[in-house]
Parts: structure tokens; sequence; C-alpha cells
């Protein structure tokens, strides 16, 4: 079903993407980056109708982080407003909603965390369902081990070609000034270091990042007024697998195929960028989304060269959408992930005038 | 972004502990399931297509209706997937390192996620046949499996 009303993005910045904002807040670490996007398009958050965020409160170690860090959006005028825990794709896809349903013209979208603070991967355990996972703390990389190992042994992806994974995306994010990992050893030298967690290298794992992205919408007219060139939002779409990992194929994701036809992700993009935070995970995608050869993939480098976690699948969204307001692509497909080993997936198509 | 970090010795550090102090009732097929751990039996439940899925779910993965037929499966099973967990986190069933791992039980059709003893990574594989080790002191909890240990010793 086509939707009611047409949405692009008009904006979108980021922060920088590192290791650690040691001494900023979240809500100082992420507010340049909204008042970025709003000078970008030389509005105020007046002109906003709608604002949504994505973070995690067990990040944040604190139950309603989200709404301390609405500071950084001002505390006048009043708001109306929303929040996810989950990626702020998942934001932007409220958000989207939410303007369909001519409740909204225009909206702020915003995802974000620090994960220096605490010990990532174990905090990640506690996305798990807490009687049969949750009480052996089965950390996140060692979780995507057992995909990456069931892909070995099935025969769809070599050590080899996961090393490779890694490089290319990481030799792409040296062209990104905001990414947090940018270059790579070669392939020969990834493979020579040490398992992390056998069958994963370091290399495999997208670092643990601070930072988060700010992406602004609008619909119709206030779209064509705020850009010369919005990226278009021409269909998005949400799918879920199932949690019980033990009755899933993790060799694949239908979740995101379905969502990708859903979303009208069919034909050709100059443009991929693909929320994988785990090298053999980003096969997945690819074969599930079924992009054609020559399609341009994660130019920013991707989760592998910056993972801001609540961050990164939005941050796919903007690289999309920058690039086609640039004008260097004309059409594109972001993919988000929120949990573990691809179980929520989210698959959005943009494209210039 | 033109923002001043402050140097790490001037930051304030306090401890964070975060509770959510509530309780849950597990009901009658999570319930089932970990009051048989306790007696040291493992029951998982038959699904629609008639496979049987282990540990339990309240409802077919495919059809969504509710399941209720619980059905015993073996303590013993196969490795269907491992990777190899090198070091101590707190909350881990045992001491590392051992393995994570996919385990389908005999009787079952799909797998458990435990962790395996199995000592160094080469002495793990999939398809290997392993058993549950018992903990000492069992309260209906998915730890009252210990761990899963090798039978045989063969990889």
């Amino acid at each position: 079903m086509a939707p009611a009303r047409d949405v692009a993005v008009v904006s979108v910045a980021q922060t920088a993407q590192r290791r650690a904002a040691a001494g900023l807040s979240e809500t100082e670490m992420i507010q340049p980056a909204i008042r970025a996007a709003l000078d970008r398009i030389d509005a105020s958050i007046s002109d906003i109708g709608f604002t949504c965020s994505g973070s995690s409160d067990y990040l944040a170690g604190q139950a309603f982080s989200f709404v301390m860090t609405l500071d950084a959006v001002g505390a006048w005028p009043p708001i109306s407003e929303s929040h996810v825990e989950m990626d702020g794709a998942w934001a932007l896809y409220e958000a989207w909603v939410k303007i369909q349903a001519g409740h909204a013209d225009t909206a702020l979208v915003f995802g974000y965390s620090k994960a220096s603070p605490g010990d990532l991967p174990r905090v990640l355990t506690r996305q798990l369902d807490p009687y049969y996972y949750g009480p052996l703390w089965p950390d996140s990389v060692a979780l995507a081990g057992l995909q990456a190992r069931a892909m070995l042994d099935a025969g769809a992806i070599t050590e080899e070609e996961m090393a490779a994974i890694a490089f290319r995306n990481r030799t792409a994010a040296a062209d990104n000034p905001n990414a947090q990992l940018r270059g790579s050893a070669s392939v020969e030298e990834l493979l020579a270091t040490p398992y992390v967690a056998d069958p994963l290298r370091r290399h495999d794992c997208a670092p643990i990042t601070d930072g988060g992205v700010a992406v602004i919408l609008a619909a119709d007219d206030h779209a064509r007024r705020w850009s010369d060139r919005p990226a278009w939002i021409r269909g998005i779409d949400h799918r879920v697998d199932s949690h019980n990992l033990g009755a899933r194929d993790l060799t694949r994701a239908p979740s995101i195929a379905l969502a990708a036809e859903k979303a009208g992700a069919t034909g050709t993009f100059d443009v991929a960028e693909v929320h994988a935070p785990f090298t053999h995970q980003e096969r997945i995608v690819v074969d599930e989304l079924g992009l054609a050869e020559g399609t341009t993939l994660n130019p920013s480098g991707g989760a592998l060269a910056a993972n801001p976690v609540m961050g990164a699948g939005l941050l796919r969204i903007a690289e999309v959408a920058d690039r086609i307001s640039a004008g260097t692509a004309g059409r594109g497909v972001a993919h988000a992930t929120s949990g573990q080993l691809l179980q929520q997936n989210l698959v959005c198509v943009l494209e210039g005038e | 972004m033109g923002q001043q970090a402050r140097a790490d010795d001037e930051l304030l550090h306090a401890p964070l502990v975060i509770e959510y102090g509530f309780n849950r009732t597990t009901g009658p097929v999570v319930g089932a399931f970990l009051t048989g751990l306790r007696e040291q039996r493992v029951l998982g439940i038959r699904g629609a297509d008639g496979r049987v899925v282990c540990p339990p779910v309240e409802y077919d993965p495919t059809t969504g209706e509710p399941l209720t037929e619980m059905v015993e499966v073996g303590t013993e099973g196969t490795i269907t997937s491992w990777s190899w967990v090198p070091g101590d986190r707190e909350g881990q069933p045992i001491p590392a390192p051992y393995a994570l791992a996919l385990v389908r039980l005999d009787g079952a059709d799909t797998a458990m996620l435990h962790v395996v003893d199995a000592g160094s990574p080469d002495a793990v594989a999939t398809g290997d046949r392993v058993r549950i080790r018992w903990a000492d002191e069992r309260s209906g909890s998915i730890t009252d499996i210990a761990c899963f240990e090798p039978v045989g010793g063969a990889s």
C-alpha cells in the first residue's frame, strides 16, 4: 500500500563517533548533533511537530533516561514527543507513522548512547528473555559467535571472507571523518590475529562507541521548503524473527527479506548502508536484501567502523539520505537492526526527485 | 564539536547498582519446565507441526496457537553451534573458559542455549555429544543445569 503522504529526510547531523565521550553526559554529547541538524535547514525546535528518540536506559544507568536527554532539545517551547528503547531507526518509523496519520508535518528523530561507562557485551545480555537466556549472562560477542559458527559450518561464509568484510568497511571509513575506526590492516594481517571468542576475531566485531545521530523528517511541501533535494522515503517496514535462538536457522534472517518486500526494496540501488555489528552478519543482510552487484555497500564504513548502540541503525538511514541530498546517489536502501543476532530488522528505501 | 572534555582525573566516579525489584510468575509452560529441572527432568512441548520445542514455549512459533502437550526429552544431546568464552564476566554459570553452545537434546527438535565445560576450544566441535551436569542445589532455574559436559570425552 502506498503511503498517504510523501515524507523525506531533509537534514541529518551526527556526533563524532568515538570510543569514549569522556566528561560528557548523553545530553551534552547529542545536543550539538540536534542543533546542527536544525541549523542545516535554518529551522528551530518550534518548527518541529513531533520529536522521537531511541536510546537505552540500561546503558544510561537510569530509568526514563531519555527524559533527561530532552534537555538537548530545549526546555521551551513544549514539544510533542515519544521514545523507543530501540535503535533510533524505529524512532524514525514512529515519526513517519505520526506524519502519515496527519498528526505532524515535521519531526526530529535522534538515536544515541554512551556504551563506554559499562561492559557493553554484558549489558546487552539484558535484552534476552529472563528465564532461558538471561540467567546464563551470554554476552553479545559469544552469542554472535554461535551465528558465525553456524554459517562457517554451513559453508555460508569463510573466515577469510569475514576478514575481507572488515577490511572493506574500515577502509571505506578512512574517508569518513566521523568514523571511529578509519583504515584497516590487510586481510592477511587480520587473519593472523587471535580469536576473541572463537570463531570471532576482534575485527569481526563492531567497536564500542559513544555517539549519536539526529535526522529531520518533513512531509510534502514542508520538505521542499527545507531542502532543494529531499531524500524521499519511498518505503519503510520492520519485521521480527523469533527470539528463540535455538529454533532459528541462524544463517538466515527472513524478517529482513520480508521487510524489504514490504518496503518495496527491489530493483537496483546506487548505495546501500546495512547495519551489521559483526562481519558475518553483513553477508546475511546483503543476501536477504538481494542486493545486486554494483551497489556501493557501506561507503561510510558501516557499524564495523562506528557502532553507537541505539544510533547505528538510524545512522545508516542518515548516511544514505545525505548522499541522495548531496546528489551523489539517486536511490538507496538503508537497513537497521535491533536486538541480538539480527532479530529485528528495518528496511528503508530512499530516493531523490 | 567544540566540546571541552575534562581530563579523566577531574571526573567524579561512583558505583551505581541498578535493580528492578519485582517478582514474576512463570506460568504453566515455563513454570513446568523450571520445576522439572529441579527434579532433574527436562520438558519440551509439542508444536502444531508435531515437532518438540525445548525449552518449551507457550505459543506455537509458526501458527501462534497456545501449546499444552508437555513432552519429556533426554538429558543428553548434540551441539548444533558453539563459540568460545575465554574470560570471566560476572554472573556466568561456570568459571571461564567454556563454550557457549546450542544443544539439541535427544527427543527435541530445537536447541537449548547453555554452556559446555570443555576445557579448551580444541575439545569441542559442532556435532559433539554432551550431557547435563546437574547443579547440587536446584531451585527451579535454567542454572539448575550447571553446564553440559562432553560424553566420552571424544571430539
